[in-house]
């Protein structure tokens, strides 16, 4: 198959160029590393080599940009992927990550967290505690609702995403003005600002356990866009792929926005783009978003971090860089096939 | 290869569908259902694949009442084709097909080499190789009912359920939709069908259930049960039966017209 052929071809080009990406990343910052000394940092780690580095460079390159760049990267590739898993199995076009609450909770966890003088960790595990939470509660509900099963899920998902924000914004009415609500409007934006190792390892685990069985299930996925009944005559138990892909995908959304804050944008447009590069098949689709999502993200949050003195919140920027881009895109090329 | 419905009744809440049904559809033959809109095709159809379960009477696969089997195991000898429609998502003629195969790879698994044969076949069979690498919204309706067709034949049933699968066609696809149904049958295959056209079971059909209220009104040969009365019955429309070609073939006439 020469589209198979081509579609393999575009996805190692995106692996390449994260790569690329990513060794750029490490160079560039308020403070200057060389590229010798990135290359002999990275090897002293996996062998002997003699040290010709400030201490300083090392500190900066292991503690603050490394995991920085590795929570871009995770983010965004978790992001779009939830939003690509999304999509299909609801058979919306228009799925995004936050389509079943999972960023109203988190915010809302957040802003709790931080009303109640709650740490930079705490932060974070709430926000994923919440976000998990109203997941379920809309999961919950839906299985009450009568009629088709994703139209209650979608709606209850609306309900209970409006019920959280609400929450969120009472919060904010009554936290302090000086000192907490800046800080939660800060969160809100979405950021990578001050990534820490331990956040990385935090949300690490949730996000393989995610994001693996959306890897080995996308062929499945295809045949859920043909909705269900036409997927029971082919064999495949809709309801139950269906459940594995929404707790998986739920997952790794919640453990993004638990360390990034809101993201919007990523979710709904890397898949889109994706589609249009590799087509609508899950088998490349799913490869393809994963490095999307994690290029993207990762250049985003690059020109956060060095374009203004003051960073510009990756939320914004996203919706800034990302939309003219898109809206070039859907107006000059055409469906693949 | 046999469906047997017995007794098949089915209500939603309380307003009766299907009331009493009962045939048998076998190996080597085509069986039309006619009926009027809304009698209850559509719901004998979801009975019949597995898909509804809150019926009562019983509908046996192969002599195995179809409750007791697994969604897997039904669409391992009954495939259904679907009205040609627009999925949310557009896929290649080649992709939409494949995805007929995935019952033969495990949940975590993709098809392979063997399956992209399969679907080289019956693209090929059907005489719509050329179109493989296209999008299946951007071809017509009747190369999208012969793609869905192809979908049915790699999924390696021997009994295929069409849902009107004439319906929105022009009198060409029709005829090769047609066409190749009847050949299917003649290699084996139990084929049923619902459609809205008494002319074609005339010319391609075994057998005939006609059905009215959810009930079977008549069935049999349709040369022999498709009476003047009986469409009236069935339509509400007056008609001349006339046979051409030594009774080798029959049309029926809206009386209105001529």
């Amino acid at each position: 198959m020469s589209q198979s052929r081509k579609n393999n071809m575009i996805v190692l080009t995106l692996g390449i160029i994260l790569i690329i990406a990513i060794i750029i990343s490490f160079g560039i910052g308020r403070y200057p590393i060389y590229a010798n000394e990135l290359v002999g940092i990275l090897f002293s780690k996996l062998m002997p080599v003699t040290q010709f580095w400030t201490d300083k460079v090392e500190t900066v390159l292991i503690n603050v940009r490394l995991p920085r760049i590795a929570l871009a990267c995770l983010v965004g590739c978790c992001l779009s992927t939830a939003g690509a898993a999304y999509q299909g199995v609801f058979q919306n076009p228009m799925a995004a990550p936050d389509i079943l609450g999972a960023s109203a909770g988190a915010a809302f966890g957040a802003a709790l967290a931080i009303l109640n003088g709650g740490t930079s960790y705490m932060i974070t595990i709430s926000a994923f505690f919440f976000s998990l939470l109203t997941v379920a509660l809309v999961y919950l509900i839906s299985r009450k609702a009568k009629g088709k099963g994703t139209l209650g899920l979608i709606l209850s998902g609306i309900m209970v995403s409006s019920l959280f924000s609400a929450g969120t914004s009472f919060i904010k009415l009554v936290a302090d003005p000086n000192e907490q609500l800046p800080a939660i409007t800060y969160w809100l934006m979405g950021s990578l600002n001050g990534a820490k190792t331990g956040e990385v390892e935090f949300v690490l685990i949730p996000m393989a356990i995610g994001l693996l069985p959306l890897v080995l299930l996308r062929w499945r996925m295809n045949i859920l866009t043909m909705g269900d009944d036409e997927a029971r005559t082919m064999g495949v138990n809709a309801n139950r792929i269906r459940l594995v892909v929404i707790v998986c995908a739920t997952l790794i959304t919640a453990a993004s926005v638990s360390v990034s804050g809101m993201i919007g944008w990523v979710g709904l447009v890397i898949p889109h783009l994706s589609r249009k590069l590799v087509g609508n098949n899950y088998n490349h689709l799913m490869p393809a978003t994963m490095l999307f999502g994690a290029i993207f993200l990762l250049l985003v949050d690059d020109i956060s971090r060095n374009l203004f003195t003051t960073e510009i919140p990756l939320g914004i920027l996203t919706a800034f860089i990302g939309a003219p881009f898109f809206i070039y895109l859907i107006t000059r090329t055409e469906e693949i096939y | 290869m046999s469906i047997e419905v017995s007794n098949l009744s089915f209500s939603y809440s309380h307003r009766s569908v299907l009331n009493g049904i009962n045939f048998i559809a076998q190996e080597n033959q085509l069986l039309s259902i006619l009926g009027p809109n809304g009698v209850g095709k559509s719901t004998l159809f979801r009975c019949i694949l597995g898909l509804l379960r809150g019926y009562r009477g019983q509908v046996l696969l192969n002599g195995k009442d179809i409750k007791d089997i697994s969604i897997k195991e039904i669409a391992k000898s009954l495939a259904y084709i679907p009205q040609s429609h627009y999925p949310s998502f557009n896929y290649s003629v080649f992709d939409m097909v494949l995805m007929g195969t995935t019952i033969q790879v495990s949940a975590f698994s993709r098809p392979g080499s063997k399956q992209i044969m399969l679907v080289e076949a019956a693209l090929e069979r059907l005489g719509i190789s050329h179109l493989k690498n296209r999008g299946y919204t951007q071809i017509s309706g009747g190369e999208r009912q012969l793609v869905l067709m192809a979908r049915a034949l790699v999924q390696k049933t021997k009994i295929l359920i069409l849902d009107e699968p004439t319906a929105n066609l022009d009198f060409g696809n029709q005829v090769r939709v047609l066409t190749q149904m009847k050949s299917l049958a003649k290699e084996g295959y139990t084929i049923i069908q619902s459609t809205h056209n008494p002319d074609q079971t005339f010319l391609f059909s075994d057998n005939v259930l006609a059905m009215k209220d959810g009930k079977i009104l008549s069935s049999g040969i349709p040369g022999d049960i498709f009476t003047a009365d009986l469409i009236k019955n069935l339509y509400a429309t007056e008609v001349n039966i006339n046979s051409l070609y030594e009774d080798r073939v029959r049309v029926c006439i809206p009386k209105c017209a001529i």
